[in-house]
């Protein structure tokens, strides 16, 4: 479903990415792990078009993205810091994203309903707290039925009742046969709903396998563990 | 020989009566006939219809009257009317074509050494000169239209020419298109009396070396280069409009070498500048307003003993410029829009004395490219510091009195 | 892009600043000409506050509402629609803000009480400057990655054009005074939109003492439509580079 080849970014002297291979296919969620500054978040950019790529390619649905626009209709997109105007409501704001989706005539209204939104959908943006505005941009980025989630940090600053909410939500569209890509510093939060881990180091790709295939590998059961011994192992090879 | 005796006796009748009125209707050389066979007195009533004469003398004392405008046409080759008798009345005619010529000057209606000549109610379309007086005298000029529509300022003539006049009076005309409205040289004791002198090509009015001169009640507009007025004593102009004397080398009025007169009641609306005076002494300028003029007054520091008294200066650009330090004119009482100061006791008048050259009056004067940046923020701070510190504008030049309210004109 | 200038104008048109701006300008205009009886007086304090105003709020407050809503336009970027239509709709949206706020401020009253020429062209160059000085916030926007490095630019940008440029062009006006600098102070008047919009003012308000000018080109250029045409022209440029320029670097930029 997005394949990517060779992808290489710079920004300036620091190496952001550094010749990326994936192939991520329907139906997998896929955890991208890695330390601060690693390259998760130009990764996504790189997928969403905001960042262009200095070397290589990236193709969604067998379709290269370069100078294309119409591809992200297919993506559903929920950044990590959600800022919106600040004068307009949250009414305003999903109907201002839907005009702009006119392409798209089946909304997925589930995450809107169990946020309970429409209760309070006539505040100002100005006035909600950040875990209510990463509410919104959840549902905006489930709104549009999009084949492909690519969420950014989904469940920071979310309370516990809306970030399980999240990952139910996360776990059914997985089910439908969609594929979904997240980022997370909270690494226990992916455990229930990752099929795949990518992990990121200093632009460079260090490993994508499954989970079951990393908790063979590393003997451990729990995510967080995993993760913790892979970053363990790969500074021990750092350092020789 | 029944016909023989009536005949003598219309004869008879017609030598008796003082005055006979001859009827003049269009055929070849039908006014020069009938000019040659009138007697002194009598009236020509001249017919409606198109005279195609020119070069017509009229020598003898006549009344001409022209009922429903006949049309004399000089076919643009030569002169149209010369009057050298006394006492001519000559009325509702229009003339028009006259040649040109830059030899001599070719007038629609030209007075030649002669007095007491009424021009009245004529019109004299496009020709070089319009009227044209030459050693005349006593003379009254009402209510005549003098209009040229061909656009040529050197081989062009003036509307109304004097030269060598005296005691005319000049009222109620309308001229336009000419090169100069009105004209004068030496000529005195005249009055000009609300005429309306627009759109010529150079001055409205221009005179020169004619003393003694009354201009009241005219309106000077849209003239190339407003009015000029030079080498001349004792002229008085109250309540004329110089409006709209816009260009390079425009002015509402110009005065240069004009001694002891008086400037009152007139208005200056919109001329690039107002009056400009050079080399002038005692002039009175008083109870005039100076509206949305580029420039109000520019006095050249060659004038002095001048008097500005009372004036209104509104909406001008500047008021007062001047090219040099040194102030011989003096300024009192006058309401300058421009002026912030205060008057703690109520009396109307400023307490503090109004200086009404701005810094960048002085600063284009010197350096005229330096008006492009005219009024923008730099320049009103500029115009801020000298008045906290003053350097640049000449100190004589003050009104000690300026006036809190506009005066009532 | 309509949807995009229709919400970005609802967000604007709630917005404190903007409507303090409004309030301000209105005030201001209200005394100003309530103040002086006579027209050309009261023009002229409304033009030193529409050159002086106008340029540095316009161009801090676009610069500061681009960086505030970066995040936003991630957001409306990671939607399918086109760089171009997003960046253009948000300037149009910004622009139509601040330039409403100035018509309902000072274009208004300037328009009933004065109804001349002299008004009509004040308006027009509020209005163009409004314009002008958000193009360059965007621009601003997209060469910067840094708030607090853009409103820094934002700020020196307008202090140039309000004051330092006309400091620059008087210190070369009094050293070249011996020569024709006709010419050459056209083409440096053309680099100043404030000076620019003064001068299509100063065409209606003063044009007595434009057209006493002694310059030959000047006569030419101040004395006939042809001036108010090219400086009309010249502003149209000032709006427009910045905004091609500004889309083209945009194309590239990583967000």
């Amino acid at each position: 479903m997005i394949r990517i080849n060779h992808l290489t970014k710079s920004f300036k002297k620091f190496r952001a990415l550094d010749d990326i291979n994936l192939q991520l296919e329907r139906g997998q969620t896929i955890s991208l792990l890695g330390p601060n500054g690693s390259g998760k978040t130009t990764l996504i950019k790189s997928i969403l078009g905001l960042v262009i790529p200095e070397k290589g390619s990236i193709h969604i649905n067998g379709q290269e993205i370069r100078s294309h626009w119409s591809y992200r209709s297919k993506i559903g997109y929920m950044p990590q810091i959600g800022r919106y105007p600040e004068n307009m409501t949250i009414r305003q704001v999903l109907a201002m994203l839907r005009e702009v989706r006119r392409d798209c005539k089946q909304y997925d209204e589930e995450l809107i309903h169990q946020f309970d939104l429409p209760s309070f959908d006539h505040k100002l943006m100005r006035n909600l707290s950040g875990g209510t505005r990463q509410k919104v941009s959840a549902c905006l980025a489930f709104l549009f039925s999009p084949d492909i989630l690519i969420l950014d940090e989904p469940t920071a600053g979310l309370d516990p009742v809306a970030s399980e909410i999240l990952k139910d939500k996360i776990a059914r569209e997985r089910a439908n046969g969609k594929l979904v890509l997240i980022t997370s510093h909270v690494l226990s939060d992916l455990d229930e709903i990752t099929s795949h881990v990518v992990y990121l180091q200093e632009g460079k790709l260090i490993c994508f396998k499954t989970v079951e295939e990393l908790k063979e590998s590393t003997g451990q059961h729990q995510l967080n563990k995993v993760i913790a011994a892979m970053m363990q192992t790969h500074l021990h090879e750092n350092n020789y | 020989m029944k016909y023989a005796w009536i005949l003598s006796w219309l004869l008879l009748a017609a030598w008796s009566t003082q005055a006979a009125t001859l009827v003049v209707k269009p055929g070849p050389d039908a006014l020069r006939k009938a000019i040659s066979s009138a007697r002194p007195g009598d009236t020509l009533l001249v017919q409606p219809g198109f005279y195609r004469e020119h070069s017509i003398q009229v020598d003898r004392r006549l009344i001409i009257t022209g009922t429903g405008m006949p049309v004399i046409d000089a076919e643009y080759k030569h002169p149209g009317f010369l009057i050298t008798a006394d006492s001519v009345i000559m009325q509702g005619l229009q003339i028009q074509h006259t040649g040109r010529s830059s030899i001599s000057d070719i007038a629609g209606i030209r007075v030649s050494n002669a007095s007491h000549v009424t021009l009245r109610n004529n019109k004299i379309l496009d020709c070089t000169y319009g009227i044209y007086l030459q050693n005349a005298q006593h003379c009254l000029l009402e209510g005549n239209t003098v209009h040229s529509g061909i656009k040529n300022e050197i081989n062009g003539g003036n509307g109304i020419h004097a030269w060598k006049c005296d005691a005319l009076q000049i009222n109620s005309n309308s001229i336009s298109g000419h090169r100069d409205g009105i004209y004068f040289e030496f000529v005195t004791n005249s009055g000009i009396e609300g005429n309306l002198s627009a759109n010529n090509q150079r001055y409205g009015l221009h005179f020169m070396f004619s003393h003694h001169d009354t201009y009241m009640k005219n309106i000077f507009r849209e003239n190339g280069a407003g009015v000029a007025v030079m080498y001349t004593r004792e002229v008085t102009m109250t309540d004329n409009t110089f409006i709209q004397n816009w260009g390079d080398a425009s002015y509402g009025l110009l005065l240069k070498e004009i001694t002891d007169s008086h400037i009152t009641h007139n208005r200056f609306i919109k001329n690039t500048i107002g009056i400009h005076m050079e080399g002038t002494t005692r002039v009175s300028v008083q109870r005039n307003l100076f509206q949305d003029n580029g420039w109000a007054i520019r006095v050249m520091a060659s004038s002095s003993g001048s008097q500005f008294t009372g004036n209104n200066f509104i909406g001008n650009s500047f008021d007062v410029a001047t090219n040099g330090t040194l102030m011989l004119n003096e300024f009192h009482r006058n309401y300058w829009d421009k002026y912030d100061g205060y008057d703690l006791n109520r009396d109307q008048v400023g307490d503090v004395p109004h200086y009404p050259v701005s810094v960048y009056a002085v600063i284009s004067e010197k350096i005229p490219s330096a008006m492009i940046l005219y009024r923008s923020f730099l320049t009103s701070i500029m115009e801020q510091v000298e008045k906290v510190m003053p350097s640049i504008i000449p100190d004589q030049l003050k009104d000690d009195q300026p006036l809190m309210k506009k005066l009532e004109l | 892009m309509k949807t995009i200038i229709k919400y970005v104008l609802i967000d604007l048109l709630k917005n404190r600043t903007i409507l303090i701006y409004t309030l301000v300008l209105a005030v201001l205009t209200i005394s100003v000409t309530g103040m002086s009886d006579n027209m050309s007086k009261g023009m002229l304090s409304l033009l030193n506050i529409t050159l002086l105003f106008v340029p540095i709020i316009s161009i801090l407050f676009s610069t500061i509402y681009f960086f505030n809503s970066a995040e936003f336009t991630e957001l409306l970027l990671a939607q399918p629609i086109r760089r171009k239509s997003m960046l253009l709709a948000s300037y149009t949206g910004i622009s139509t803000a601040l330039g409403l706020a100035y018509l309902a401020g000072v274009g208004v009253t300037v328009c009933v009480l004065y109804n001349s020429l002299a008004a009509i062209a004040l308006v027009i160059s509020g209005v163009l400057l409004t314009l002008i000085f958000s193009a360059l916030a965007l621009l601003i926007f997209v060469v910067f990655k840094d708030k607090t490095r853009g409103i820094g630019a934002a700020i020196i940008t307008a202090l140039f054009f309000t004051l330092l440029f006309d400091g620059l062009l008087l210190a070369f006006i009094y050293s070249f005074s011996d020569y024709p600098i006709d010419q050459p102070l056209l083409a440096f008047i053309s680099l100043n939109p404030v000076d620019l919009a003064r001068i299509l003012v100063l065409l209606q308000l003063d044009a007595a003492v434009m057209m006493g000018y002694s310059g030959a080109l000047f006569k030419k250029f101040m004395g006939s439509a042809m001036g108010t045409i090219y400086t009309t022209a010249c502003m149209l440029c000032w709006m427009i580079i910045p905004l091609i320029l500004a889309v083209r670097i945009f194309r590239k930029k990583d967000i």
